[in-house]
């Protein structure tokens, strides 16, 4: 891990914020406030400078709840969106200001796997002709056979059979759909591939041979992933570090096994609990009040304050920086700094 | 004498071309007050089993056959008459969407009046107070204000506890619950299911519960089913049926968890998909997935029957217990 830390990270985002206006029309930002009319816009703030290294060969994964920014930062670094503050730099090269023309060749080794099957496929391609698109697109040297000898390779790495490419996406399982999403993400041979909740919307036992894929295909391809989802126990398995988001701030970075072992901040242990045991018959599930409070308008001080048992006047003003912990993690919180928090039993 | 007894329950689908068969054969009891979990992948006929037991089937699909007797009367028989008199009041059912499963245009006052007149004698503001005793029980906070508010005001924890109140509004006998916390992040998904656990244990209230989370089913009830391709597979105490699985299928999916694996390495997958409605194999549904499978496994279909703790649908279930204990002694 030392090593890795020392060497040039492959993906380095710094200070990342992005904010979504609400009121986008002139007229809408228009309210009355004490009898006056006055001019104000409200902002969705998803991500919340958000500092992030990636190394090649990780596979670093974020967690939080829904509305956390976790899709935000997988779509700001996939170059989807532009974001508001920060930088992004990919293999020593920023790329979140590029123009689209400047982006093309990265976009090929960068891929983004979606959560939606259903979605991500064109209802109206074959499915060679969805796979052959970007091969051709990205190699325009390549001829006919060789895009087709390399979509036929594709398919088959994913366990799909190529005498099936002449159909259509709603013939397949929705399993066999995000082992299709995930072939067009690998035709075009990436390096890095963001993938968004690529398993959540399959079965237990589908999950199992897609995780399996991309397990392989990291270690046959030395494919660097930035996987987002909000199951913990995917992370255990296939994170080598882990992210915890909290309506867009990070609260934690950890390794995978230090974050599972020892979590420092009190939203990552409320997130280790809640998770359902297998052989566990009681749980000691630590119980957070109320939910997370909406990302427009965030308060002053810690973004966590409102649910934490912890929290006291500091974590009211003040927000709360990462700091190393002697593990090795990130942990941002004033809790933790003072050594407030109990040990867990 | 068991709260609801259902009996070889057959759910068939009139397609244009065909008719499918949704369910075959369903047979299970559930004591008073007892937690059983129905747990399968999309496709097993889960939460078909939840509508049929309180008659909410809708065209194309129809009960076939079978009983399903709650508290001694037949629900398949009833009536409209008779069946609102168990809906909602006897027997109440929680949806899997936070989102829509309330009316957007009327109040969380107006829904849960509307319900309690409808079954009792109530005056309004009688019903309201009902409510609020309700809400309260379920943690929501300063519940008068929360009555005239509307669904789309309130966050999806919220509206799921609401729905919940809902469902115990004339203190129902059973409650079948539908995936409710799927839509629902992790942390207020442990909040809803331990409600629910405190409200059921402390009201007497008998509960299924409809999943694909084995982790839920665990810590939540009392005794399991397992369906593949419109049949139980299996069915014992929760603790024995995830602790010591009998049936392939249950074993894989067991297996599959990526907790039941050493981080990095292959996750143990069943291959292949959860077969069709219109296309379920001859013999056991399971056979072209399972590792086990012989000939009587393609042509016959295998039958419910006790081994060891459990119930279990398999034909080589004793092979495969012999060879599991061999491959132990070996290691």
């Amino acid at each position: 891990m030392k090593d890795m830390t020392n060497a040039e990270p492959l993906l380095e985002i710094k200070g990342l914020e992005k904010k979504f206006d609400l009121d986008r029309g002139f007229l809408e930002t228009l309210k009355l406030r004490g009898g006056k009319i006055t001019r104000e816009t409200r902002a969705v703030h998803a991500v919340n400078n958000v500092s992030l290294d990636v190394h090649r060969g990780e596979a670093l994964c974020v967690v939080g709840e829904s509305g956390c920014g976790k899709s935000t930062v997988a779509r700001l670094v996939a170059g989807l969106l532009t974001p508001t503050k920060g930088e992004i730099h990919y293999d020593g090269q920023r790329i979140d200001n590029l123009s689209r023309h400047a982006m093309r060749p990265l976009r090929k080794k960068i891929q983004m796997i979606f959560q939606n099957p259903y979605a991500s496929l064109n209802p109206r391609m074959t499915i060679l002709e969805a796979l052959e698109e970007p091969v051709r697109h990205h190699n325009p040297e390549f001829s006919g056979s060789d895009v087709r000898d390399r979509v036929a390779e594709v398919m088959k790495s994913v366990g799909v059979d190529p005498a099936w490419a002449k159909r259509y996406p709603h013939e397949f399982s929705g399993g066999q759909r995000q082992r299709i999403a995930i072939a067009r993400a690998l035709t075009v041979d990436p390096e890095f591939i963001v993938a968004d909740e690529p398993i959540s919307a399959l079965d237990v036992s589908i999950q199992a041979q897609v995780l399996n894929l991309m397990l392989e295909a990291k270690e046959n391809r030395g494919l660097t992933y930035l996987f987002i989802t909000h199951d913990l126990s995917v992370v255990e398995h296939f994170g080598t570090r882990v992210v915890v988001l909290y309506l867009g701030s990070i609260c934690e970075v950890a390794d995978t096994r230090t974050l599972f072992s020892s979590p420092k901040h009190p939203y990552t242990r409320a997130l280790l609990s809640a998770v359902p045991q297998l052989k566990d018959d009681r749980p000691n599930h630590i119980r957070l009040k109320g939910e997370i409070p909406t990302p427009i308008n965030l308060p002053q001080g810690c973004p966590f304050k409102s649910r934490c048992a912890f929290a006291n006047s500091r974590c009211d003003e003040e927000k709360p920086k990462a700091i190393r912990q002697p593990d090795g993690s990130l942990v941002a919180c004033h809790a933790v700094e003072e050594d407030r928090i109990t040990p867990q039993v | 004498m068991s709260l609801l007894s259902v009996r070889d329950l057959t759910v068939k689908f009139a397609m244009r071309d065909q008719t499918v068969t949704a369910l075959n054969g369903i047979s299970f009891d559930l004591a008073k007050g007892e937690r059983l979990g129905i747990v399968g992948e999309s496709g097993a006929g889960k939460s078909i089993t939840g509508f049929s037991l309180l008659n909410l089937l809708s065209r194309p699909g129809y009960i076939d056959n079978g009983q399903i007797l709650f508290d001694g009367e037949d629900v398949v028989k009833m009536n409209d008459q008779q069946l609102r008199k168990v809906r909602g009041n006897r027997m109440a059912m929680i949806f899997q969407d936070p989102m829509v499963t309330l009316n957007p245009v009327l109040t969380i006052g107006q829904q849960m009046v509307e319900t309690l007149r409808a079954h009792r004698k109530l005056s309004v503001e009688e019903a309201r107070q009902i409510a609020v005793v309700k809400l309260r029980e379920v943690y929501i906070n300063s519940p008068e204000e929360r009555l005239d508010q509307y669904p789309h005001e309130l966050s999806g924890g919220m509206r799921q506890r609401i729905i919940i109140a809902i469902a115990l509004l004339l203190d129902p006998q059973l409650i079948i619950a539908d995936e409710p916390t799927t839509a629902l992040d992790v942390t207020i998904q442990a909040d809803i299911m331990e409600l629910l656990l405190e409200l059921c244990q402390s009201n007497q209230v008998g509960l299924i519960l409809i999943t694909h989370d084995l982790g839920v089913v665990s810590q939540m009830t009392e005794r399991t089913l397992v369906m593949y391709a419109g049949r139980i597979i299996e069915s014992g105490r929760t603790r024995s049926i995830i602790n010591d699985p009998q049936h392939p299928y249950t074993q894989g999916l067991i297996n599959a968890l990526p907790q039941q694996t050493l981080p990095g390495e292959q996750l143990r997958q069943i291959p292949g998909n959860m077969p069709t409605l219109a296309q379920v194999p001859n013999g056991c549904a399971f056979n072209p997935r399972c590792t086990f499978a012989t000939d009587t496994c393609r042509s016959q279909i295998p039958q419910i029957s006790h081994y060891g703790e459990v119930e279990v649908a398999c034909h080589e279930v004793q092979r495969l217990q012999s060879e599991q204990a061999r491959e132990e002694e070996k290691a």
